[in-house]
This record gives C-alpha cells, sequence and structure tokens, in this order.
C-alpha cells in the first residue's frame, strides 16, 4: 500500500497545473469559478489552447491526438483542470462522439471528423433521449428508412444540451423496428443544418437555455454517415456511456465550491461572528468536506485498480456520491447567500452579483443526479452488478 | 498510489480469516461471549501462535515487527467475524504504550510476555464525566520517597477485568499527564467488572493511594498518548469496516434467500436500492479507514485525519448497522442471528475514542485552517 504519487506524477501534475492556471485565459476561468454561465467562444478558444498542448483529447488513441497516459494520470488532469476552474473539453465531442468514431468509425469517417472534433472546429450535441426513451433508451423511436444511398430521418429528440450551438448531431435511431429493440439502432451522424432539422429550446427551472428538442422531419442523411454497421447502434451507446461515467464524481469542482463558500461565509455576520465561525455552520461545512474526501479517496482507490482503463462497476458509486456532493455544495452556497440569493439578475442593487447566481446554479445543478444515468439507475446497476441482486 | 495488500499481507488476512471463521459461528459466538472472561482461551493462544498477538511489535521482543497496515488486515477480520479476543484493548494499544515509552527492563519484561499471549495490559485513562479526548486527568500521581502513589477513578477501562498490569495516566506533580504500570493486584485498587452492551468486558478501577511504576519516566506522555489514540482509533475503523463489510453480505444474501409474497425479498427494489446504498456507504467508510492506516504507514500521526476517519466510517456503521437489521425483519432483533450482534458492536465502536459529534466538533474547529480540503501526504 502506498498513498503517495510518485515522483513523475507528481512532475506531471506540477506541469498541468502551471499551464492551466498560466495559458487558459484568467477571464474564463474567473467565470467558471464564480459560477457564471460560459459563451460559446469561452469554450472554443479553451479547447484550442489545450489541444495545441495535447490536453484536449487524452483519452483517444494517439494517432487521433489521444496521449498515452495511465488512469492515474488521466485522474490527475481531469482533476488539475477542475481545481483551476478550467471548462472542460466539450464533451460531446471528446468524451462522447470523438472515441466512438476512433473505435467503430471507418478510416474516412475517422479522419473526416476527428481532428475538427478534437479542435472544436465542429460543436457535435447528442441525440439520445426521447420524449418517451428516457433511461429506458432502447425504446427510442426516431426513424431511419433506407433510401438508396441515404436514410430518411423522421422523429424527436429531446435534453439536447447545447444543440443551439452544435453544427452536427450524433443520433441513435430505429433502422428496424421488427427485432428485440437494442438489435434495431444504429447511430447516425447528422448534420444541424440539414433540411428537415429544427430546433426548440426548453428553459430551465433556472432560466437558462441550456437544453433543446430537435425534431427531425423527412431529414436526408446520406448513409456514409452511419457509424459502423447497421444495427449495431446499441453497442456505440453503451460504449460511450460507459466513458461518459469516468470522471463524473467532479471531486475537484465540488472543491473549488465548498472553498469558496468558505471565503464567502468568512465575510458574512452572523451574531457577534460570521457565518464561518458558527459551530453550526462549519459542522455543515466539515461534514460536507469529510464526504468529498471520501469520494475522493475511492475515486482514487478505482483509478490506481483500473489499470486496464474498463469501466468498472464501482463507477456507479463515484456518479451518485459525485452528484449529490455537488448538489450539496450549491445547497451550501445558497444558504450562505440567504436572503441575498432572492433578487435574479438585477444590478444597483446591494445584493451582491455572486449571491444571486447561487440559486440558479443551485435549481440547475438538480439535473446531475439525473442525467448520465440517474441516481435510481445507478443503484439498479450496483444492486445487479456489485451485489448480485 | 496502491491500495491493495501486498502478498505477505493477504495471507496473514486470509489465515486470520478462516482461523477465526472456524472458531466462531453465531452459537460458539453466543456461548464464549457468556462464559466470565467473554473471548475464548482457546483462540488467544492460537492467535499467539500465529504471530497475531505479537504483529506490531520488534523482533527483538518476540513480536512480527509488522505496520498499520498489517493491523489493520487483521482488525478487520476481528470485525467481520466478530470475534471478541481482546487484541486491541489488552494487547496492541497499552502494549504500544510499553513499546514506546517504557524502559529497556520494561520492554523486554512485559513486550514479550504480551506476544506469547501470557500477558495482558489495560489502558486506564478514561475518567468519570471524560470525554475524548481526554487531555486531562483527576487521577493524581503523588511522590512518596521513591516509590509513586495513585490516586484516582478510571472507567470505563475496556477489558480491564482481565487485566494483569493497568497502564493508568495520572496527573504528575509539577504538571504534565504521566503514564504508570500498576499490578491489578495491588493493595489500594478495587476492581468493579462488568459486561459491556456488545457483549464485551470492561470494569470500573479506583485507585487509592496505590503504588505504581512510571513507565519510562515520570514526564509528561500526552505526545505519546495521543499517538497511541490515533493509532488505536485507526484500528477501530478497520474493525468497523470488517462488520460493516460482513453486515451488507448479510443482508444482500438474505434479501436472496428471504421469500415472502412468493417471491425473494431481492425483486423488490425498495430493498435493492437500500442495499446499494448500504454499499456506497461501505466503500466510502473502507476508503477513509486505508487512508487513516496508510498515513500512519507513512509515518503520519495525525489525529484530524483519525478523527476524519472515525467520522466517515462511524456514520455508516450507524446507517448499515440499523438498515441491516430493519432489512432482516425480526430475526434481526433476536440474539439468535448474527446481524443484531453486528449493530451492537458497531454501536460500541462509535462510543469509543470519540463519537460521531466529537469527531465533527474537532474538524469544524479547523476549517478555518485551511482553503481546500486535500490528502494528507499525497
Amino acid at each position: 500500500m502506498n498513498l503517495k504519487l510518485t515522483e513523475e506524477e507528481r512532475a506531471f501534475r506540477d506541469e498541468l497545473r502551471t499551464f492551466f492556471t498560466t495559458e487558459i485565459p484568467a477571464d474564463v476561468r474567473s467565470k467558471v469559478a464564480a459560477g457564471k454561465p460560459l459563451g460559446k467562444d469561452d469554450f472554443i478558444a479553451t479547447q484550442r489552447i489545450l489541444h495545441a498542448r495535447g490536453l484536449a483529447v487524452p483519452n483517444w488513441p494517439v494517432e487521433w491526438g489521444g496521449q498515452d497516459w495511465t488512469p492515474m494520470q488521466r485522474n490527475i488532469w481531469l482533476s488539475e483542470m477542475q481545481l483551476a476552474s478550467v471548462p472542460e473539453p466539450l464533451p460531446f465531442n471528446a468524451s462522447m462522439i470523438g472515441p466512438v468514431i476512433a473505435q467503430f468509425g471507418s478510416q474516412a469517417m475517422k479522419e473526416r471528423f476527428l481532428p475538427a472534433t478534437a479542435n472544436l472546429d465542429i460543436w457535435w450535441c447528442q441525440g439520445f433521449s426521447e420524449p418517451e426513451a428516457g433511461s429506458d433508451l432502447a425504446s427510442l423511436k426516431t426513424r431511419a428508412v433506407r433510401d438508396g444511398d441515404d436514410y430518411i430521418v423522421n422523429g424527436q429528440k429531446t435534453w439536447t444540451t447545447l444543440a443551439q450551438h452544435a453544427d452536427w448531431i450524433f443520433c441513435l435511431v430505429r433502422t428496424n423496428p421488427d427485432v428485440k429493440k437494442q438489435a434495431g439502432i444504429s447511430m447516425l451522424l447528422i448534420d444541424m443544418n440539414t433540411p428537415g432539422v429544427t430546433r426548440r429550446p426548453i428553459k430551465l427551472i433556472d432560466g437558462s437555455h441550456e437544453v433543446n428538442e430537435v425534431f427531425f422531419e423527412d431529414v436526408r442523411v446520406p448513409a456514409e454517415n452511419l457509424v459502423g454497421e447497421e444495427n449495431t447502434g446499441w453497442t456505440q451507446a453503451k460504449f460511450l456511456l460507459g466513458n461518459e461515467r469516468t470522471g463524473i464524481a467532479r471531486v475537484g469542482a465540488t472543491k473549488v465550491k465548498l472553498a469558496r463558500a468558505k471565503s464567502l461565509a468568512a465575510d458574512i455576520a452572523v451574531g457577534d461572528g460570521t457565518l464561518l465561525s458558527d459551530p453550526l455552520f462549519a459542522s455543515r461545512l466539515a461534514e460536507l468536506e469529510n464526504e468529498l474526501l471520501a469520494l475522493e479517496l475511492t475515486q482514487l482507490r478505482v483509478v490506481a485498480g483500473s489499470a486496464d482503463g474498463k469501466p468498472n462497476p464501482a463507477s456507479s458509486l463515484l456518479k451518485i456520491r459525485g452528484s449529490e456532493l455537488q448538489q450539496a455544495a450549491t445547497e451550501l452556497l445558497v444558504d450562505v447567500a440567504g436572503p441575498d440569493s432572492l433578487p435574479s439578475g438585477a444590478s444597483d442593487i446591494d445584493s451582491p452579483e455572486w449571491a444571486q447566481l447561487t440559486t440558479p446554479a443551485y435549481l440547475n445543478t438538480r439535473k446531475v443526479t439525473i442525467y448520465g444515468g440517474s441516481s435510481e439507475v445507478q443503484r439498479s446497476i450496483i444492486a445487479s452488478s456489485i451485489l448480485g441482486l | 498510489m496502491n491500495f491493495e495488500l501486498d502478498t505477505e499481507q493477504d495471507l496473514l488476512r486470509k489465515t486470520v480469516r478462516d482461523m477465526l471463521t472456524a472458531a466462531y459461528d453465531v452459537e460458539a459466538r453466543n456461548r464464549v461471549s457468556g462464559s466470565d472472561l467473554g473471548w475464548s482461551p482457546e483462540v488467544w493462544k492460537q492467535l499467539a501462535e500465529l504471530g497475531v498477538l505479537g504483529l506490531p511489535f520488534a523482533e527483538e521482543y518476540g513480536g512480527m515487527g509488522a505496520g498499520p497496515v498489517e493491523v489493520m488486515a487483521v482488525m478487520t477480520e476481528f470485525g467481520r467475524t466478530l470475534a471478541p479476543e481482546p487484541v486491541l484493548a489488552a494487547v496492541y494499544l497499552p502494549g504500544g504504550l510499553v513499546a514506546e515509552l517504557g524502559s529497556d527492563a520494561q520492554r523486554s519484561e512485559l513486550v514479550p510476555r504480551l506476544s506469547e499471549g501470557d500477558l495482558r495490559l489495560a489502558f486506564a485513562h478514561d475518567e468519570p464525566g471524560s470525554r475524548w479526548p481526554t487531555v486531562d486527568v483527576a487521577t493524581t500521581a503523588a511522590r512518596d520517597g521513591d516509590r509513586w502513589l495513585l490516586s484516582g477513578r478510571k472507567n470505563p477501562v475496556l477489558h480491564g477485568d482481565c487485566a494483569d498490569i493497568v497502564i493508568v495516566s495520572a496527573k504528575l506533580p509539577d504538571g504534565g499527564v504521566g503514564l504508570f504500570l500498576v499490578d491489578a493486584g495491588a493493595d489500594g485498587l478495587s476492581r468493579t467488572v462488568y459486561r459491556t452492551n456488545d457483549e464485551r468486558r470492561g470494569a470500573q478501577i479506583v485507585l487509592d493511594g496505590v503504588a505504581a511504576q512510571p513507565l519510562g519516566d515520570a514526564v509528561d506522555a500526552s505526545a505519546a498518548i495521543t499517538a497511541a489514540v490515533v493509532r488505536a482509533q485507526a484500528a477501530l475503523c478497520a474493525e468497523a469496516v470488517g462488520a460493516i463489510d460482513a453486515s451488507v453480505q448479510l443482508t444482500t444474501g438474505y434479501l436472496k434467500q428471504r421469500k415472502q409474497f412468493g417471491v425473494p425479498l431481492s425483486m423488490f427494489q425498495a430493498l435493492t436500492h437500500r442495499a446499494a446504498d448500504m454499499y456506497v456507504l461501505y466503500e466510502l467508510a473502507a476508503s477513509m479507514s486505508l487512508y487513516a492506516t496508510m498515513a500512519l504507514a507513512d509515518g503520519i500521526v495525525d489525529p484530524i485525519i483519525a478523527s476524519r476517519a472515525k467520522l466517515q466510517v462511524g456514520r455508516t456503521a450507524r446507517k448499515v448497522g440499523q438498515e441491516a437489521v430493519q432489512m432482516h425483519g425480526g430475526i434481526g432483533v433476536t440474539a439468535e442471528h448474527s446481524i443484531g450482534h453486528y449493530l451492537s458492536r458497531l454501536t460500541a465502536i462509535e462510543h469509543t475514542l470519540g463519537t460521531m459529534d466529537d469527531h465533527l466538533r474537532v474538524l469544524a474547529g479547523g476549517v478555518t485552517s485551511y482553503d481546500r480540503v486535500e490528502i494528507a501526504g499525497m
């Protein structure tokens, strides 16, 4: 047993720490640290800086811009980005479709899409969920029918995050309705500018426009945009979702939030002292820090034990607990803000901007126990895969 | 970074597990727990022969020269099997104090006998009204010519009933808390023995001018006491993790085997999701317990880390213990099934060397001393 990083790992960490805190624009990092929304350009600028240093898509095969890193190095990379409040590479590109194309796509498809995907020249969005297919994803109904060299796609996707910025969408579509539901699904890459594709924004409880509905009406998609073979989409989807779950605990980001709550609470008067010196608040904070440390150690156990990099069923634990603690941190911040959390987007009043932003962040973060496999889905995975129930 | 036991450590764990599993099923444990001593001299002898009693002590004193990781591995198996032998209270904790502070003569006299299973000590530190962290004591040590005489009350003294020699903490005439060796049969020492709620044993010890020998020199031993407590807290956490693991296993086994409404209980998602939560809590507790042990193995003796582990493990112990009994239904509250005994033992551990609230109080008092919470020694 050994708790220490190796000399090389420590040097690697220090190098990344320096890079992230000096090369990524300070205004972008301070927006992330303060919980302010990022613009499309912020994502693009950051990802291009990262990619120029080989730090945007390290999980990809080396020949497509990836890095031959150990699981521990990947963990350090992610952790340091979060601790430095660097916006992570766009997950739809870097963690989702990129690795799928690299694994299942033809050589032509790889050459066409991978370099542009890594550099965020193409902005991807994810066309998986449908109104009637949420946790039960395989029951999706969007239909793709072969017509000569094309597929004709009809149907609807929903919860499509940042589709308003997207150039392309990777879609799960039904290509065979007559077999077991998982066996009739394919993955298609669809240009968002194709005639028949429309988007409708969905306003969220925090007032933000983050997700969308995407409609397909007789959309013609060239058959060359099929990923892998027809009706193998479920395999690709499982591969993608397995990648999605790694690093989902977001320990570093929650650490930053707790530290922020601490420094904000030190400036808020309560009784004769500050909120931070109030034993009730301090114990709530201490308890959360302890829970977070336990999660970080558990994540390190998974990382140190996963030499082959395969998805580990214990990652369900990281998703459950990581999402709960992200939520707990946003709850803490809104409680720190107190009555100043009530105004929304008001300037020229005494409620500070940070306090006004805590409620939207809290409300928005309710999503994290729902997306990426809800906590209930994760519990079912643990019960069946780990406990044998 | 590596969180796994090495081959030898794993072999030690397996050996201890096999030995204790063979010694104790529910009936055997109930029988032994009901005896006067509350544990088995035969098993004690086997533990001595395997080297378990001498595990953390130097080889020159008949020990195995092993470290915190080996202690953790062994304690986890004691927790898993609910074996009642007091290795921590009677050997590791007080023996560690002798090994650290004792004179050469004291070490060579006491430690080999501990390792061989011929001697039991107890650590008499807590007093009526004291709560962890017990830094001050009312018991006094007074000089009487070339003798030391101790007076005071000590309770609870875990497994103080069977101790041959008691290590007593007492206030020194010039300040500080010193440690003294007291013969359990000495004049002026009275001992009221009792059973604890987890079917272990304890004693209240009252000292009225009892002749005592300083452990090493009669100087302030506060730092050594703190360090010994930190080690004991890590060991208790490891024991709890074993008991928690066993509780989760027993519960999932029961869900598969017990049928109601014509189907196994495992068909009810209301139950399987709660079992999943128990597993999540178990892993978080195991991680914190590993942290406490690995820090010690790296030479970091930090009460804050011990408090972190004790708090996390305590939270898990409380929840898993309660859920395990609830999901077993009526049989869970009987003495005939193991699961209730696990709850009892976990409850005792939660209240030994600091409750969850005690540890949270310490951690809350320290939040202003750093910015971001970090793993120490990484």
